[in-house]
């Protein structure tokens, strides 16, 4: 069984599962960080209470995400043909893993930046600070480790959430596995595409946590 | 003169699950130019809201708070942010940024004030010389002992020029000796900058430490406000006494006997009175407190005497003490 094809099919599995992994983290974070920001201030607690708009967003974020991944694919693919133009493939699976992913950020963004000592916030609002260097200076640079253990938490779900996407024709080692060892009962090559997935997720995993210790100036 | 810090009729409410909670009622005071104005009180008694209420971290329900003859709440955002840079604010917990060094914590008010990196750098450096620590500007705050953190703060506090410094139990989580240096450091800064300052809490050794006037808080009320020398010789209402008499802290165990609090300046310092007291009326009494401070540059004593069981000599000796122009008060219920 290990001819060159499969190997070749194993290898450009890797690619497309990294490929949709760190661009649905990518535009996950476009949209989840901002929203995790605003989240953020505008709570009760925060530097801009704003209760309407907190509860709106708070409740969008809690609807898409209890939504089950396998469901929001199929539920959005009208928005995954309007924007990709197709509904398979890769690249059209990045849109479900976004949607799904960017409400799961901002949740995480919200509770890093939420971690920020309120008195370095106080001691900024004291300066003359405005909110937007607030946000820039103090959240977001103060919470930089908690925020670079959550990108490592979401590579590593968005990375789950892509092989479930195989079931659809989303490409990918999960698409390698479900066709291979579920359809056609070849174990070996499913336990082979596991392996590889264990090892992504762990080399990922390492690099996001040795930068966001390397970054964190509290305790040296 | 104009004041630097008027406060007029500022009460404040907050609203909380359990009901409508007053932290302020009606306070007044007036902080001078260059003065240093303590406002003393106990936890709950209203300073921390009293104090954000003077740069608008909290804003006041009702009433006003003119700094240097400006109303801060009549001003647009832009403004107020500038007039907060006028206003510096250190911290009991000293509020660093934690994943800054200390240079660039330094920088932090100038960034936001639009100073050029290479000045603020510059003005930085000079800053943690005057401050001390010029030697640990690389180093993160997690690295520094609280006193040098707060020294951190000081330098990072000044780096706009304030004219006001606001400290809010500043020294409250320091060892008395580091409180001492940095009671000292202030008042150099207070005389080098003329800079006015506001201390908030609860210690009345701080107070009397540094302070020129003093406001005493209790619950939301303003009790009594003047100079330091006054409410250690005469404090007029229970809330100073208590905070006055927490010095001696065995007074607890005095409960009940006949007691009298006796206060004493300079010249009296010099006079043997407890000795002629005793040998005018050959009866003798106890001394169960005694002590010394220097209070704005003058040396003030204390004693907490127990007077003899015989109400004749005891009232006989409260009037000796009295026309020897001693502050003499009676320690009654209110102790402890």
């Amino acid at each position: 069984m290990w001819d060159e094809t499969i190997v070749i099919m194993l290898l450009e599995g890797t690619r497309d599962t990294l490929y949709m992994t760190l661009m649905s983290t990518l535009f996950g974070y476009l949209l989840g960080l901002p929203l995790g920001v605003v989240l953020a201030i505008t709570d009760k607690e925060g530097i801009r209470p704003h209760p309407v708009i907190y509860k709106v967003l708070d409740f969008v974020v809690n609807l898409i995400r209890s939504i089950p991944f396998l469901i929001l694919l199929i539920l959005v693919i009208p928005i995954t043909k309007f924007i990709v133009g197709k509904s398979y493939g890769s690249t059209a699976t990045i849109v479900p893993l976004v949607i799904a992913a960017a409400p799961f950020i901002a949740r995480m963004v919200e509770s890093s930046l939420k971690e920020v000592d309120k008195g370095v916030v106080e001691a900024a609002l004291s300066m003359g600070a405005s909110t937007w260097t607030i946000i820039w200076k103090v959240l977001l640079a103060e919470a930089r480790t908690s925020l670079l253990v959550g990108v490592t938490i979401a590579i590593g779900t968005i990375l789950g959430y892509s092989a479930m996407a195989g079931i659809v024709g989303g490409g990918g080692l999960g698409d390698i596995a479900s066709r291979y060892g579920y359809y056609r009962y070849q174990t070996d090559i499913m336990i082979v595409t596991i392996v590889i997935l264990v090892v992504l997720v762990q080399i990922l995993q390492g690099i996001g946590m040795m930068l966001s210790k390397k970054l964190d100036r509290r305790r040296s | 003169m104009e004041p630097m810090i008027r406060v007029e009729k500022v009460s404040k409410r907050f609203i909380t699950k359990a009901g409508p909670v007053d932290a302020l009622e009606n306070v007044s005071f007036e902080v001078e130019k260059g003065d240093i104005f303590g406002i003393i009180g106990l936890s709950g008694a209203g300073k921390s809201t009293m104090v954000r209420c003077l740069n608008l971290l909290e804003q006041p329900s009702e009433g006003r708070v003119l700094v240097d003859g400006k109303n801060l709440m009549e001003l647009p955002d832009r403004e107020l942010r500038k007039a907060r840079q006028n206003i510096g604010m250190i911290f009991q917990h000293f509020n660093l940024l934690m994943q800054r060094n200390v240079l660039d914590n330094v920088c932090f008010p100038m960034e936001i004030a639009g100073v050029k990196r290479k000045e603020a750098k510059a003005r930085a450096m000079e800053l943690l010389k005057t401050v001390g620590l010029e030697e640990k500007a690389k180093a993160y705050p997690s690295q520094l002992s609280g006193g040098q953190k707060q020294r951190v703060a000081i330098a990072r506090v000044l780096a706009n020029n304030p004219q006001i410094l606001l400290c809010d139990e500043a020294t409250s989580a320091l060892d008395p000796q580091t409180t001492k240096s940095i009671l000292t450091l202030l008042k150099s800064i207070n005389e080098t900058y003329g800079i006015t300052i506001v201390v908030i809490t609860h210690e009345m050794s701080v107070v009397q430490e540094i302070c020129r006037h003093v406001a005493v808080l209790d619950h939301g009320h303003l009790a009594e406000y003047g100079t330091v020398k006054d409410l250690f010789h005469s404090p007029k209402t229970e809330a100073a006494r208590k905070l006055i008499l927490s010095g001696p802290q065995q007074i607890e165990r005095m409960r009940g006997k006949r007691l009298i609090r006796v206060t004493f300046s300079n010249h009296s310092a010099f006079e043997p009175m407890i000795g002629n007291v005793i040998l005018e009326y050959k009866t003798p009494l106890n001394i169960l407190y005694a002590d010394t401070k220097t209070i704005d540059g003058n040396a003030e004593g204390e004693m907490i005497l127990q007077l003899p069981e015989s109400k004749e000599i005891a009232d006989q000796m409260i009037q000796y003490f009295i026309d020897k122009n001693l502050g003499v008060e009676e320690l009654k219920d209110y102790v402890g």
